[in-house]
């Protein structure tokens, strides 16, 4: 009786010492699982374009009007924002809040090159005579493309107040699980990029 | 206590910035070959098209092992079996819908 | 400017229909009504901080249940509308127009604000407590889903009588749903009050998803989980990978009413197939999504009320999770006639005879736990009785359907009208209610009367027969759904309106459950021992109507049904009783901004439905304001103390 009544003692304190830890690894799960269904909206968004991909209703083709050197350039920025995102979180690991906060700072300067990048190409194709309403495949290019700028855009949101909340407040084990995952979204963003890059442009130009 | 070491070696385990920087030219070099492929075409259309899908598909691994530390957290690890099983529908609705839709266009 | 203001109201509001005159003056004095008794009791105080803030799973699924109640009746109304016009042939009751809304209405709603919130109110009114867990993984998260569900409910509802309601059927299918075909906001209505409470559902998919895989009491293997919980981990797995696709195609529709985009238009490229493609995968697993959860209701009822464990967890377990699975790869079934080739419908028609088996398996495990049983003709166990029957007849219409040649004959016929009631009603109402009636007590601290349950039971079972078996045979008379009206010449008279008596016999069954309710409240039998079914698993060794905190000490898990354990070593005197340690416990904080994110929802919702860019851009400022401010929020958490604890139980009548 005694050894169960124990056990109990220390599971309680146990609890109190772990309880925010353990509570916060499971909004990472959460998290995890909010991108497995955003992987499936962006699926959805794929699929539409690949039905799409070649209905240009007499109307300008992909490769006509597609610049490459802009989307390469703009692959690369997101693909070092996704690396310095990392570097975030050695920093974090190494519990250094202010090269933390610093690597933050780069990573949403290159997501707002990337963005920026991303509103000229339109504001290009737009002056091309190719908007939304010219055709479904423009139709699917635009919701695709710019459903994922809108993510990057709500990302870069996302990490200012993140970065104000480190600042205030340093390292927690919830700004930890914050910065946690904020880095796991920009990672998946780079991915839907990837494919993006593939499907859409570099299959586009071919 | 025992839980306590655990956290952690589970806290270092986070990467290093060696396994960073591999992840990162890795994904620089798997994207500039499909680029070059496309650019200057090697094989044929489909034959490109099938290479430059599985260098996107490696460079996702890529992120999820290098960047994203799939091989971590604790056991079961429930968030790679929603991600797998997430990734089979997603290849469903995208399959699917071509095949499906391909009598149509 | 009185003209114009004149002007303005005429198409602002829906005009020129005395029916809809009637229910705009009800509304009215509903509001008036409610406002005025709040007011007058002073109850605006209590209303807000302990309701329209809360953050307990308990209280938010009692929201749920009563919603859906209401959509219910709003669904049911719907019905027997229709019936009506159909009663008879060429009968001018209503007008094809307002047929139409009326049949898109009566569809969306009875799937998606009432069915699903009806799932949600049972999710959130027993997991957590089958589980040994003191809330969802998320509270706060679960309160937005609640709001989003009702903001969007009532947004849906509005259409009714401003802008006008959809009446391009409860899919919408393009090009039908354009704006050439149906102009004006309705339309917009039925996608944006889908949207907003579809983002709902999502959140709680990972919410109970999360809340199962990480909350359950210590020892609780997820082999030792009670079934009803297996189920809803099923239908949430569903959710998430199913409810994106929702969001993904009706944003779809939308840009192609709103910006022009030409996805699913007749010109530009565009393929309204497509979207009857997009739409049936999440639709067809949506009705997995609400039927499993149903089976898990009869699994818990049928083990509780034979007195035996259940036949064949394991295989129950395998079933429930096999379809989660196997319902993502049966979608074209619903489209067999469009024209595809013939590799597809083979496939899709195989698939979907293959869901038949788990199916199967379960109504076997039903009944062999029954073999043998000493069976206690409660309320819920009666529905469940009457369940067997009723979905195996709708099953097997189903394979019928599922034979793609033969489809080509039923596709969109009254056969394929009473099939799918009969799967819905007999498996998910049937099976909602049965969850209803079973957990009543823990929620509410009483019984339903028997005997009122018993004149609603008779009525909706004889009803529901009378209703839908004459239309498989108006079906292969060559009557189509979506008619609404017919001719003399065509035969079809009796049966229709022997189907019109069955619709209104359901209904008056809807009329005496509501009377059970209200009587129930002041005479039902009190439930003084939190265990007044005799059952089986956790929330029911706990006080009834449970506490806030739910389990004043976390219960330690052994066995599957584990309460039944104990009550067994307790009777045979093998219980080893250990020393009560009480804790402080550690409860999320109310809050108030799951309800002002969801107005502000509601108010992008509105302006987006009316095309009013100004105002869609005003409510979406405010949602991320509200996330923004969510984010900066700290101190969401508290600690309940003992003191506080052991006062709560000793008024509950358990003494520590």
């Amino acid at each position: 009786m005694q050894q169960v009544a124990n056990n109990h003692e220390h599971g309680h304190a146990h609890d109190h010492e772990h309880g925010h830890e353990d509570h916060e690894q499971l909004k990472v799960l959460g998290f995890w699982i909010f991108l497995v269904t955003d992987c499936i909206l962006f699926g959805s968004l794929f699929a539409t374009y690949a039905v799409l991909m070649h209905s240009y209703a007499g109307g300008p083709t992909g490769k006509e009007l597609f610049e490459l050197p802009g989307v390469i350039a703009s692959t690369f920025i997101l693909l070092t924002s996704s690396f310095t995102s990392g570097l975030a979180i050695l920093a974090m690991n190494k519990g250094k809040v202010k090269e933390l906060i610093g690597w933050l700072v780069v990573t949403a300067l290159l997501g707002l090159s990337f963005i920026g990048l991303e509103i000229s190409e339109f504001t290009h194709l737009v002056h091309e005579g190719a908007t939304m309403s010219t055709s479904a495949f423009w139709s699917a290019f635009f919701t695709l493309v710019g459903t994922h700028g809108v993510h990057v855009s709500v990302g870069l949101f996302w990490m200012v107040a993140i970065m104000m909340q480190l600042r205030r407040r340093g390292l927690t084990p919830v700004t930890r699980r914050k910065v946690t995952t904020l880095s796991l979204y920009w990672h998946f963003l780079d991915v839907v990029w990837i494919f993006l890059f593939t499907v859409v442009y570099l299959m586009g130009v071919m | 206590m025992a839980n306590h070491t655990n956290h952690n070696s589970h806290a270092e385990s986070h990467g290093s910035l060696k396994s960073y920087v591999i992840g990162f030219i890795l994904s620089i070099v798997l994207t500039i070959i499909p680029l070059v492929l496309v650019m200057n075409p090697l094989f044929s259309k489909a034959g490109t098209i099938i290479a430059i899908m599985i260098m996107a598909v490696l460079q996702f691994v890529i992120q999820l092992f290098f960047f994203m530390h799939i091989r971590e957290g604790e056991k079961p690890r429930w968030n790679v079996q929603t991600l797998v099983l997430g990734l089979v529908i997603v290849l469903t609705i995208v399959a699917g819908s071509i095949w499906i839709m391909a009598f149509n266009v | 400017m009185w003209e114009s203001l004149k002007e303005f109201a005429s198409w602002f509001f829906v005009t020129g229909d005395p029916l809809i005159y009637g229910a705009m003056v009800s509304i009215a004095l509903t509001m008036v009504a409610i406002v005025f008794v709040l007011t007058k009791y002073k109850k605006w105080g209590w209303l807000w901080r302990e309701w329209l803030t809360t953050v307990d799973h308990k209280r938010i699924g009692i929201m749920y249940l009563i919603a859906s109640l209401l959509m219910l009746f709003r669904g049911g109304v719907d019905a027997l509308l229709m019936r009506v016009q159909l009663a008879f042939p060429n009968l001018e009751f209503l007008h094809s127009d307002h047929y139409n809304a009326i049949f898109t209405t009566h569809g969306t709603i009875m799937i998606l604000f009432m069915a699903m919130p009806m799932m949600f109110g049972l999710f959130n009114m027993v997991v957590p407590l089958q589980l040994g867990a003191r809330d969802v993984a998320y509270p706060f998260l679960n309160a937005v889903s609640f709001w989003l569900f009702m903001f969007g409910a009532m947004l849906f509802n509005l259409s009714f009588v401003i802008g006008g309601s959809p009446d391009a059927g409860w899919l919408s299918y393009p090009p039908l749903s354009q704006n050439d075909f149906s102009p004006g906001p309705g339309q917009n209505f039925w996608i944006w009050g889908i949207q907003i409470s579809g983002i709902g559902s999502l959140a709680t998919g990972i919410n109970f998803i999360v809340t199962i895989l990480k909350m359950r009491a210590p020892g609780m293997k997820l082999m030792k989980m009670p079934m009803f919980s297996w189920s809803v981990f099923s239908s949430c797995v569903m959710i998430i990978l199913a409810f994106p696709i929702l969001t993904v195609t009706i944003a779809l529709l939308y840009l192609d009413r709103f910006a022009g985009a030409h996805f699913f238009t007749m010109d530009g490229g565009g393929n309204p197939m497509m979207y009857l493609n997009l739409i049936w995968m999440w639709g067809h697993p949506e009705v997995y999504i609400v039927v499993v959860p149903a089976f898990g209701i009869f699994s818990e009822v049928v083990a509780t009320f034979a007195k035996k464990k259940l036949f064949g967890y394991t295989s129950m377990v395998a079933a429930v999770m096999g379809i989660a699975i196997l319902s993502f790869f049966t979608w074209a079934h619903h489209f067999f006639t469009m024209g595809t080739s013939a590799n597809v419908i083979a496939f899709f028609a195989i698939t979907t005879m293959l869901i038949a088996i788990p199916t199967g398996v379960k109504i076997f495990n039903w009944l062999f736990t029954m073999y043998r049983g000493k069976i206690s003709f409660k309320q819920p166990m009666m529905w469940t009785i009457a369940f067997i029957p009723c979905f195996v007849v709708g099953g097997a219409t189903g394979v019928m359907l599922s034979v793609a040649p033969a489809d080509y004959q039923y596709h969109n016929s009254y056969f394929l009208i009473a099939h799918f009631h009969q799967v819905l009603i007999g498996g998910v109402v049937f099976g909602y209610l049965a969850g209803i009636y079973y957990w009543w007590p823990k929620l509410f601290g009483f019984k339903l009367d028997e005997k009122l349950g018993a004149w609603g039971f008779w009525l909706w079972n004889i009803g529901f027969y009378v209703c839908f078996m004459p239309q498989y045979a108006l079906g292969f008379m060559g009557m189509t759904r979506r008619y609404y009206t017919y001719g003399w010449d065509l035969g079809w008279e009796p049966l229709n309106l022997v189907s019109t008596v069955g619709a209104f016999l359901m209904g008056a069954g809807f009329v005496f459950q509501v009377w059970q309710i209200t009587y129930s409240i002041k005479h039902g039998e009190r439930d003084t021992t939190g265990d007044p079914w005799n059952g089986r698993t956790l929330e029911w060794s706990i006080p009834s109507p449970a506490p806030f905190y739910n389990f004043a000490v976390v219960p330690q898990v052994k066995e599957l049904d584990d309460f039944w354990r104990v009550k067994e070593e307790k009777a045979n005197g093998t219980y080893k009783e250990e020393p009560v340690h009480l804790e402080p416990i550690h409860m999320p904080k109310n809050s108030g901004l799951p309800f002002i994110m969801s107005v502000c929802w509601f108010i992008a919702g509105f302006g987006f439905v009316w095309e009013w860019t100004w105002m869609a851009v005003i409510g979406m400022v405010g949602v991320a304001l509200v996330m923004w401010a969510r984010s900066f929020q700290y101190d969401t958490d508290y600690y309940v103390p003992v003191d506080e604890v052991r006062r709560t139980e000793a008024s509950l009548g358990r003494v520590y």
